[in-house]
């Protein structure tokens, strides 16, 4: 596996140079990250471990396009979006194209069915209909639930619903997945499964993955992990637990 | 793309048609009303219509004989006859009376009338016309009175000898035609104690009791007890005459008042019915406002109920643009439901009013414009608060 991932690169991955992150001003200005520097590859899995109110959330936002940083450098995919100041303005098309996001809970749509909940984000980059579904249903059959392609997202397990919230993530074909907490609600079984899907897929897609984390049967498995204190991020070797 | 509000309404569907059933009840109220107003406009214009008149002429500076009373001399109907331009002229009194047949009541206008001449009932449903001069009456089928039914106009008692239809009053009352004779006798005759008490006192009035005048008081008393007045003369005007060609000579050399069509839908429409007509714009602004609360409430409820969903999908790059049209498609959506409700409810429940209730298709096509602006604007709150949602509402933290 360690041979497939790419080393971070203009073609992909990610990497941040001193990002930073105040809120608010003056006085009552909070500095939640003080100079994060990350690099991830094409195709590899880190963790982003770090106890509460350590600016995890608030890294993940930044990397997501959710909140603006206040300053620094994030390259995604071989493109820079942020270097002081957003490259492009489109922030929703630019999520939508270059990052995939799977929740905690995986917050299905309620009223699609498990194609739709997959196919919605390339319909709304205007990928036609049917090759949407197409491409949904291949993800889905990777991930070993397209047998439940028609059902409504309730009649899932919990499971099911968060290896189909992993297909919409990877349905836009993005570089950058990144992964709140996506074990939290599992037991030890279906959490370690999670990971499997996730190496598996960043590999196959070439996408550069991100998992916050607090989830102790996890953390062994990664490969590397960046650990967040005080707003700043330190590189470790982690475990490399196998998955199977 | 696929309809996300269309997705979402087949989901949850049942939710759907019970508040769109909700509020279509509330719409078909509301066009209930308006069909009362049109009913009474267009009692006002069927009583003008099947009164068979070209010109009403009445009392002088009046405005009757629907809006106000009137009082003319029965004998002026001949005068009026000799007129140039005059085709045929008839007396006609008006009374709005209780009615009995049995124990029941009915509440109608009771007409006297000349049988075949202007004021007559344009047309029969079953039975015939009036024959004889005293004691036939012809009903309106609203009336609820059945041919050979004996009903009861004050002193006397009535066979109903034919039944007509859509002959009512401008309040929406269903008419008796009876004999003129007997009408005036209904209208202006006393009872018989104030008969009594009437002759007392003119006998005793020496002015009546002149040596040397026999027979005074004999004339005073009768004159005391028979009626010559009635409310109004109808006027069918010759061709080649215009009704105001009529009237003109009319007002100048009777000193009568003489109104046109026109000028009956105006003192009819315009003047009778027009508080009514604000009483009911009143409860149209407010069923409107009513209806727009329940419209922003439920859709503002369902939006709040989605929050989480919505943060979902503008992080995963659905535009605010796409938010909102799912939005407003649900507003629209409830608002196309209740419209067909309301209706159908409307439709159904319109016969049963015991006043007429008339449901114009442009007052629908108007209501559903409405109802369809009033769903817009009442979604803008909901589409506010969903534009409003930050898409880091879905990672939390």
């Amino acid at each position: 596996m360690q041979s497939s991932i790419q080393p971070p690169s203009q073609q992909g991955g990610i990497v941040v140079e001193g990002l930073r992150k105040v809120y608010g001003h003056g006085e009552t200005a909070v500095e939640a990250l003080k100079s994060v520097d990350m690099v991830v590859g094409p195709g590899e899995v880190v963790g982003l471990v770090g106890p509460s109110g350590s600016g995890k959330s608030t890294l993940l936002k930044c990397l997501g396009a959710i909140i603006e940083p206040t300053s620094g450098r994030m390259v995604l995919g071989g493109k820079t979006l942020y270097n002081d100041a957003w490259t492009t303005k489109d922030l929703r098309s630019l999520r939508r194209d270059n990052i995939g996001f799977v929740f905690q809970a995986p917050y299905l749509i309620p009223f699609l069915d498990v194609t739709d909940n997959v196919a919605l984000l390339p319909m709304l980059a205007g990928v036609p209909n049917l090759q949407a579904r197409t491409r949904a249903l291949e993800l889905l059959r990777e991930l070993d639930v397209a047998h439940r392609a028609k059902a409504e997202p309730s009649q899932l397990s919990g499971g099911e619903q968060q290896r189909v919230s992993i297909a919409r993530a990877l349905a836009n074909r993005p570089p950058v997945i990144l992964a709140d907490e996506p074990t939290a609600p599992l037991d030890s079984e279906r959490a370690l499964a999670v990971m499997r899907i996730l190496n598996r897929m960043a590999i196959q897609s070439q996408a550069a993955v991100i998992v916050v984390t607090h989830d102790e049967k996890i953390i062994p498995t990664f490969k590397r992990i960046y650990h967040i204190r005080e707003g700043r991020t330190v590189e470790e070797a982690g475990e490399g637990r196998s998955l199977d | 793309m696929i309809s996300l509000a269309g997705r979402d309404i087949l989901h949850s569907w049942p939710k759907f048609v019970l508040t769109g059933m909700g509020l279509g009840l509330l719409i078909g109220v509301t066009l209930s009303m308006a069909g009362v107003y049109r009913g009474m406009v267009d009692d006002a214009e069927a009583l003008l219509t099947n009164s068979g008149a070209d010109l009403w002429v009445v009392q002088k500076d009046t405005q009757g004989p629907y809006a106000e009373s009137s009082s003319i001399k029965d004998d002026i109907v001949h005068g009026i006859e000799g007129m140039p331009g005059v085709a045929l002229a008839a007396n006609v009194t008006y009374l709005n009376m209780q009615v009995q047949r049995g124990s029941d009541e009915a509440r109608a206008m009771v007409v006297g009338i000349e049988p075949g001449k202007p004021g007559s009932p344009a047309h029969l449903v079953a039975g015939r016309p009036l024959t004889r001069s005293h004691y036939e009456a012809v009903a309106d089928v609203k009336t609820g009175f059945s041919l050979g039914d004996r009903i009861r106009i004050r002193r006397h008692e009535y066979d109903v000898v034919g039944l007509t239809q859509r002959m009512v009053s401008s309040g929406g009352d269903p008419m008796v035609f009876i004999p003129l004779k007997d009408a005036q006798e209904a209208q202006f005759l006393k009872d018989n104690d104030a008969i009594v008490n009437d002759r007392a006192r003119t006998a005793a009035n020496p002015a009546f009791n002149r040596p040397g005048v026999p027979g005074l008081l004999d004339a005073a008393i009768s004159s005391q007890t028979s009626s010559h007045s009635v409310n109004a003369v109808l006027v069918q005007v010759r061709e080649g005459f215009s009704p105001e060609q009529v009237a003109e000579p009319i007002r100048r050399w009777k000193h009568l008042e003489a109104y046109d069509r026109a000028g009956m839908e105006d003192i009819l429409v315009a003047k009778l019915i027009a508080t009514s007509a604000k009483q009911i714009g009143m409860f149209l602004v407010i069923l409107a406002l009513v209806s727009a609360a329940i419209v922003a409430f439920i859709i503002y409820t369902m939006t709040m109920g989605k929050i989480r969903e919505i943060a979902v999908l503008k992080l995963i790059g659905t535009s605010n643009a796409t938010i909102a049209s799912m939005i407003l498609q649900q507003a629209m959506g409830l608002g196309l439901i209740g419209f067909f409700v309301g209706k159908l409810s409307a439709t159904l429940w319109a016969p049963v009013f015991p006043k007429y209730v008339l449901l114009l298709q442009s007052d629908a096509l108007r209501g559903l414009a409405v109802v369809m602006l009033i769903c817009a604007l009442a979604s803008t709150l909901a589409i506010r608060v969903a534009i409003k949602v930050d898409p880091a509402e879905a990672i939390g933290g």
